[in-house]
C-alpha cells in the first residue's frame, strides 16, 4: 500500500473488540502442497518439526475436503473418495472447533489455501480469510521479486498480517 | 450473505486502480520493438511473448488469476462456455478496460474466438511488411493460458490459446 502502487484495499472487516491476542497460527499453502507461509503468534506446544507439521496439515486438509464432499447429503453427483476435487466445486469445508482451538480454512479457485488457528470462541472467519487473501494478492502476487510457488519472504506482508491478526478478536 | 457476484467487470473496473492508457500502449510497443531488434526472427518474438520468462505472458497470467479472483468474487465456472464468457466480459474489462465478444464456436463447443473490438494494445500501431507474421498481441494468449492453468487442478495445460490477428484470440480446450 505504501510502496507497491497505491491501490485501496477494501477496508478490513470489522472485528469485535477483544484482547487482541486471539490468533495462534496461520498457514498458507499453494495447490502443490508447498507451504508458502507459516506465522506463529501464540503456540505454547509444538510436537513436530516444521516439515512434518506442514505435511500433516496439508494432508489433513486434503482428506477433510474429500470427506466432506463425499458425505454431502445435498449434492447429486459424488466423485469417488480420493479423487481430487477442483477447488470451489462441490461443497467446501469452513472450519472445525475443538475445546482448545478453532481452525478456519479457505481455498481459492487457484488453489491457494489459507488456514487460521484461533481461540475456540471465535466467530465465522470467512471474511477475514478473504481479506488475508486480498493482502496476499497485494503484497506477494504483485511483487515482481517474488517467484510463485516458493516460500514467501516479504517483510511488508508479514507486518500487515501481524497487524491484522492482532486486530482479530 | 454477499450479493450475487456481477458477471460483468464494470463494477470492478470502476474500483480498480488504473494507469494511463497511452503509457501502457507505448510501453508494450517498446517491448515488442526491442524484442524484434534483439531477436530479428518474427517466430522467436512470437514465442517469447507467450512463454514462461520474466516479463512474458504466461508469467503474468499465473499471478493475474489471484488478483482477478479477489477483486471479482466470481465463483467457479461450470463449463468451458462460461469460462470463455467470464474471460471476455469480466476479465478483459477489469484489466484492459474493454470487453471482448465470444464468437465462432466450433461444432463440439471446444473452441471459440475472443474478439477485441477496441484493443488498447494496438493503438497507434502499424505493422511493416517485414513483420507480417508477427503476433503482436501474443502476450494476451500467454496471460490467458497462465491464468487458466492455475485455476484448474491438472498441471498439464487443458487450454490452448493462440493469437490470430491484431484483435483476435482463439481459445480451445481438450475434447473430453
Amino acid at each position: 500500500m505504501q510502496f507497491f502502487g497505491g491501490s485501496e484495499i477494501s477496508p478490513a472487516p470489522s472485528a469485535p473488540t477483544g484482547s487482541g491476542n486471539n490468533a495462534h497460527m496461520m498457514y498458507i499453502f499453494n495447490r502443490n502442497g508447498v507451504c508458502l507461509l507459516y506465522r506463529e503468534w501464540n503456540r505454547p506446544l509444538r510436537t513436530l518439526n516444521a516439515q512434518q507439521d506442514h505435511k500433516l496439515m496439508f494432508g489433513l486438509l486434503f482428506s477433510l475436503k474429500s470427506f466432506t464432499a463425499k458425505m454431502d447429503p445435498t449434492s447429486v453427483e459424488k466423485g469417488n473418495l480420493g479423487v481430487p476435487q477442483l477447488p470451489g466445486q462441490g461443497c467446501s469445508f469452513h472450519s472445525f472447533r475443538t475445546n482448545t482451538y478453532k481452525l478456519s480454512f479457505m481455498e481459492s479457485p487457484s488453489g491457494i489455501k489459507i488456514i487460521l488457528v484461533t481461540h475456540p470462541k471465535t466467530g465465522d472467519l470467512q471474511e477475514p480469510l478473504k481479506y488475508v487473501y486480498n493482502l496476499y494478492v497485494e503484497y506477494v502476487v504483485k511483487n515482481p521479486l517474488y517467484v510463485p510457488g516458493t516460500p514467501i519472504r516479504c517483510d511488508l506482508f508479514n507486518t500487515a498480517l501481524d497487524q491484522y491478526a492482532r486486530s482479530l478478536a | 450473505m454477499a450479493p450475487p457476484a456481477p458477471r460483468t467487470g464494470d463494477a470492478v473496473f470502476a474500483n480498480v486502480e488504473r494507469v494511463n492508457a497511452e503509457l501502457f500502449t507505448l510501453t508494450y510497443g517498446a517491448i515488442v520493438r526491442q524484442l524484434l531488434t534483439d531477436l530479428e526472427e518474427v517466430e522467436e518474438v512470437n514465442k517469447q511473448l507467450d512463454q514462461i520468462s520474466i516479463f512474458r505472458g504466461y508469467n503474468i497470467g499465473i499471478r493475474l488469476i489471484d488478483e482477478f479472483l479477489t477483486k471479482s468474487n466470481i465463483s467457479r465456472c461450470v463449463d468451458f462456455k462460461e469460462t470463455a464468457e467470464v474471460i471476455a466480459k469480466a476479465g478483459f474489462k477489469m484489466f484492459l478496460g474493454v470487453t471482448a465478444s465470444v464468437t465462432n464456436w466450433d461444432a463440439d463447443g471446444t473452441s471459440c474466438s475472443l474478439v477485441l473490438e477496441d484493443n488498447p494494445l494496438v493503438d497507434f500501431v502499424e505493422l511493416p511488411d517485414t513483420c507480417q507474421g508477427l503476433y503482436y498481441c501474443n502476450i494476451l494468449s500467454g496471460v490467458i493460458r497462465g491464468a487458466l492453468e492455475m485455476a484448474c487442478i491438472s498441471p498439464e495445460p487443458n487450454f490452448w490459446c493462440t493469437h490470430q490477428g491484431m484483435c483476435l484470440v482463439r481459445l480451445a480446450t481438450h475434447p473430453r
